[in-house]
């Protein structure tokens, strides 16, 4: 939670400077943004890569189970689908990108800046902001109505870090392999889904 | 981010903490500059209530497909756990 507050306070900070003209407008013309954006991916990369005992231990998860990272991505995208013909000023894909965020509010936001813009890349940021927040608030009540699965599918990309200590509280220790599995393969579709529903 | 996933494999062996502390403050920059693009931006500025409308209707949207899928799911799973 600190840590999403410090993240989200760098973007107030930037919103500020940038709107009493502190910072010349200059330094949004080069591509720092774009260099950024290449040495993030290939820190995830190693990060992902360097971690070999995860993913032998998503080897011991029931099978059907191993569904649900992809339920997610399909749900999702549906439902911003259908939001989308109904928002006035967004259009479906827009939309579908936003979704495709999948929580993962820092990557997502940036990568739609990249593409489509700055007021995309702001719905992306609070979008995928809010379903983090939303994930954490609601695992109880989804657990209660709707299954231990609910909130994992909730958390999107989130669930092996800032939601997971949330998901085995309310859906069971017994989930956690699960859960970090199901982060790590939504994780990994965000920059790919993003990309794909910004260049359509 | 294919290639990142090599160079963490191969060099798995060292210590590789100091990296998501790279990834930490880059998130960090990127973010600074996506706010000051929004700040520097007047018709972002001026718009962003119905930005922050639009967002949480997309991720309410985006929740409530993800989660009837999974609620399918769970009852898929349970039921074959009976029989």
């Amino acid at each position: 939670m600190r840590s999403s507050l410090i993240i989200v306070g760098f973007f107030i900070v930037g919103s500020l400077l940038g709107y009493f003209g502190v910072v010349p407008a200059s330094i949004l013309e080069g591509d720092i943004s774009f260099y950024a954006l290449g040495a993030l991916m290939f820190c995830v990369g190693v990060s992902l890569g360097s971690d070999p005992e995860t993913l032998k231990s998503f080897t011991k998860i029931n099978p059907r189970l191993l569904l649900l990272p992809l339920l997610t991505i399909v749900g999702t995208l549906a439902g911003a689908a259908i939001v989308g013909m109904l928002l006035p000023n967004s259009s479906v894909i827009d939309s579908m990108a936003v979704g495709s965020g999948l929580g993962y509010y820092s990557l997502s936001s940036i990568f739609i800046t990249e593409f489509k813009g700055a007021e995309l890349g702001t719905i992306a940021l609070l979008s995928n902001i809010s379903r983090e927040i939303l994930a954490l608030l609601l695992a109880p009540v989804l657990v209660k109505y709707f299954g231990k699965l609910a909130p994992i599918a909730a958390g999107g990309a989130t669930t092996m870090d800032t939601t997971l200590p949330i998901i085995m509280k309310f859906s069971g220790k017994e989930y956690m392999v699960l859960s970090v599995f199901h982060g790590f393969v939504t994780d990994l579709s965000v920059p790919f889904l993003v990309t794909l529903f910004c260049s359509i | 981010m294919i290639l990142g996933i090599g160079v963490g494999y191969i060099f798995r062996k060292r210590n590789l903490s100091f990296i998501s502390k790279v990834i930490t403050v880059l998130i960090w920059i990127l973010l600074f500059v996506l706010g000051l693009e929004v700040g520097s931006n007047p018709q972002i500025v001026s718009n962003l209530g119905n930005l922050g409308l639009d967002a949480l209707i997309i991720t309410l949207g985006a929740l409530l497909g993800s989660i009837t899928l999974a609620a399918l799911l769970w009852k898929i799973v349970n039921k074959s756990k009976v029989q």
